[in-house]
């Protein structure tokens, strides 16, 4: 509309604004776990994810030691020490304190605190503590304190560091390299099934082209839940079983439909005369597939091996019908993190880092091959 | 062994047996059976191209028919046998008995509202987005950015998004974006999103339509920018606003596509299973057809009524099937 004179839009500013709050919109859960993965697990539980930039404030109830470590100072009974000695508490500089529930920050680092026992309390900013009685102060625990303390903002591998090298079970590790090994042979070995067909469908003759070009179309909407139970019995009963050789051959006969539809559509289109005259150069078919059309067709074989690369390494079903067994060797990514849901439901440190983890290629994959994405989505769906 | 290393060594074994076969097949027939050279050269050459495409197109006929169409009679079969009684033929037993299900007609009525709202909500919002980014300068920065949830599995996306939908115990801060969100502007307490009936299913069907938009808009984006700008011209030129433009002029020349769009997000929904397995399960009546198949299956261990949904999920699908099929038809004419 820009190119007719008069008509620049007074709704430019509107839509402007329009797309910014949608990418918004579209790019916020996104960044709010990967922003996580990088937290701590109280950070996490303290604030969320979009104060990660901001100082934190965090509420604790900590414990002065227990009178039975009080000493005498001449007429004083005395005990000090650090608040900061509970166990999974980080320590961080207080900001207000307070000796009562209902009123937890009541003083200041440094001011003392006169106690309905008489005590008198006085608390440092690093957790530092004294408390002082004129009489012997009795109880077995010690006195309860209110802090609230002051966390600056914090970033951290070690999510990473614990999901992708330590040794549990929970690693992504293992599951990482399952994945891969799943992926790239399901990958490839329909892209070559496919290549070989689609160039068949489109410049061999033989009777039945037609038929078996509908039965392709046909089978691209078949859903593939009809063939769990059918196929698992089949590769039990051949011997097969659950591993990787299964998955890839079911991946592969998933994903054949769309390679072949695509591929055709796409080797259709390349020009006659240069199939012709290295035909009659004495070509064999092999090498005019090989030397001619596999090279010439590199944009849809490209576009389709993303679309089969992110299908299987984001796909869970077949996975976990095919190729997990008992065991649990042979696990992949998606499923590992199914479970740690099941585990570790709130634990957003642990499910956010192995979100991401498993994320990671997938988005590198998209960012730098988009341009062949987009082509292979208009190629397959717009004529 | 390191499993990298085991990894690599099963991808080259697996990889190479695949084009090992295209390799020698093709060599065999070029060299041994149909040689083109010696007496029968000219005969030769013909009966070797009558076999080639075959050879071609063996592995993958093979694959589609035992992967894709065998299963769907074999699961047609099963779905008349039961597994307790060894296999025997009991007719639409399994299917009565699925239909006494509630959990079944829940999967049903679930399965029809996503059908209805996540195509027209991903389509509106691709044809929305592809029309706002169409004509600004960082459109394509903007696109990409709606268009990356494509890349994202469904496990990770309902990961993404139950974060959105956490909910901690009143008074503690929220760090679930829609309940800060919700108890800062209502002052109320949290509420636990997943758990309301009904609405839940449209938490649910959000995460679809999240991924799903990204692909309505990049084809719908293609689609606008085909339309003649003689039509749009001849518009503006009679007085139309960006309104009428759009829905008069844009929208009815791009119907086509748009169908096409819907239907591909329609497959997608009836197929839909991770989403709902990893973020509800089913629970709080959120059941859909795929999970519910995936349950009769792998966890009732019913391979009968299991089988029954599956084919239910066909019976949804096959008109899209028989259209797909008859516009294919009518493009190789």
């Amino acid at each position: 509309m820009d190119t007719i004179a008069g008509t620049k839009s007074s709704l430019t500013w509107a839509v402007h604004i329009s797309v910014v709050l949608l990418v918004a919109l579209w790019l916020f859960p996104t960044v709010g776990l990967l922003v996580s993965s990088f937290r701590t697990a109280d950070q996490i539980s303290g604030s969320g994810w979009w104060k990660a930039l901001v100082p934190t404030e965090q509420s604790l109830t900590l414990r002065t030691a227990a009178p039975s470590e009080q000493v005498q100072e001449g007429a004083l009974f005395v005990i000090e020490g650090n608040l900061y000695t509970q166990e999974g508490v980080a320590p961080a500089p207080i900001s207000a304190w307070g000796t009562n529930a209902r009123d937890v920050a009541a003083y200041r680092p440094g001011d003392t605190a006169e106690m309905r026992g008489g005590e008198r309390m006085t608390v440092m900013e690093n957790g530092d503590y004294r408390l002082e009685a004129d009489v012997e102060m009795a109880g077995r625990r010690g006195e309860r304190v209110f802090v609230t303390a002051t966390t600056p903002p914090e970033f951290t591998l070690d999510n990473y560091r614990y999901l992708l090298f330590s040794n549990s079970s929970e690693g992504m590790g293992k599951a990482f390299f399952n994945t891969l090994t799943v992926t790239i042979p399901a990958t490839i070995i329909p892209i070559v099934v496919a290549a070989f067909a689609a160039y068949a469908l489109a410049w061999m003759d033989f009777p039945g082209r037609a038929l078996l070009i509908a039965f392709v179309v046909g089978l691209l909407v078949v859903p593939l839940q009809l063939a769990l139970i059918p196929l698992l019995k089949l590769h039990l009963n051949i011997g097969i079983g659950k591993g990787y050789l299964g998955v890839w051959l079911a991946h592969t006969g998933f994903g054949l439909p769309l390679a072949v539809y695509l591929l055709r559509n796409y080797m259709v289109g390349l020009p006659r005369d240069i199939i012709e005259n290295a035909r009659v150069d004495g070509a064999t078919e092999f090498q005019i597939f090989t030397k001619i059309i596999l090279p010439l067709s590199f944009p849809a074989l490209a576009s389709f091996a993303i679309f089969q690369f992110l299908w299987t390494w984001n796909d869970l079903l077949v996975a976990k019908v095919f190729l997990i067994d008992a065991t649990g060797k042979t696990t992949v990514m998606t499923n590992q993190i199914v479970e740690l849901l099941g585990t570790r439901g709130g634990n957003w440190e642990i499910l956010a880092t192995a979100a991401f983890v498993s994320i990671a290629v997938p988005l590198a994959v998209f960012f730098a091959m988009q341009r062949y994405l987009v082509r292979g989505l208009l190629a397959g769906s717009v004529k | 062994m390191h499993p990298a290393l085991l990894g690599l060594l099963t991808i080259v074994i697996g990889v190479g047996a695949c084009l090992a076969y295209f390799y020698f097949s093709n060599m065999l027939l070029d060299r041994v059976l149909f040689p083109a050279r010696g007496p029968n050269a000219g005969r030769n050459i013909n009966r070797a191209n009558m076999v080639r495409p075959w050879l071609f197109l063996f592995p993958a006929l093979f694959a589609l028919t035992l992967y894709l169409a065998y299963p769907v009679i074999e699961t047609l079969r099963l779905s008349f046998t039961s597994r307790a009684q060894g296999g025997a033929f009991v007719g639409f037993d399994n299917y009565s008995r699925m239909m006494a299900e509630p959990k079944f007609w829940e999967a049903m009525r679930n399965n029809m509202l996503w059908l209805v709202v996540v195509p027209a909500a991903s389509t509106a919002f691709g044809l929305l987005a592809a029309q706002l980014t169409d004509r600004i300068k960082w459109g394509n920065i903007a696109k990409s950015l709606i268009f990356m949830p494509m890349a994202i599995s469904f496990v990770g996306a309902a990961v993404i998004w139950k974060l959105v939908y956490d909910a901690r115990p009143e008074g503690s801060e929220q760090i679930g974006v829609l309940n800060a969100v919700y108890v800062w502007l209502s002052g109320e307490g949290p509420v636990q999103w997943l758990t309301i009936p009904f609405w839940n299913n449209f938490f649910l069907m959000i995460v679809l339509i999240w991924i799903q938009t990204g692909f309505a808009m990049v084809i719908l984006s293609a689609a606008l920018r085909g339309i003649p700008e003689e039509t749009v011209e001849a518009a503006i030129v009679d007085g139309a606003n960006p309104f009428q433009i759009f829905f008069r002029i844009k929208v009815p020349q791009i119907m086509s596509t748009i169908m096409v769009v819907w239907t591909t997000i329609t497959l997608v929904v009836l197929k839909v299973f991770d989403i709902v397995f990893a973020m509800t399960n089913g629970q709080w009546q959120t059941q859909v057809l795929a999970n519910y198949m995936y349950d009769k299956l792998f966890r009732a261990n019913d391979w009968g009524v299991g089988s029954a949904s599956a084919i239910v999920i066909m019976v949804l699908v096959t008109p899209i099937l028989v259209w797909n099929v008859r516009n294919a038809r009518r493009e190789m004419r």
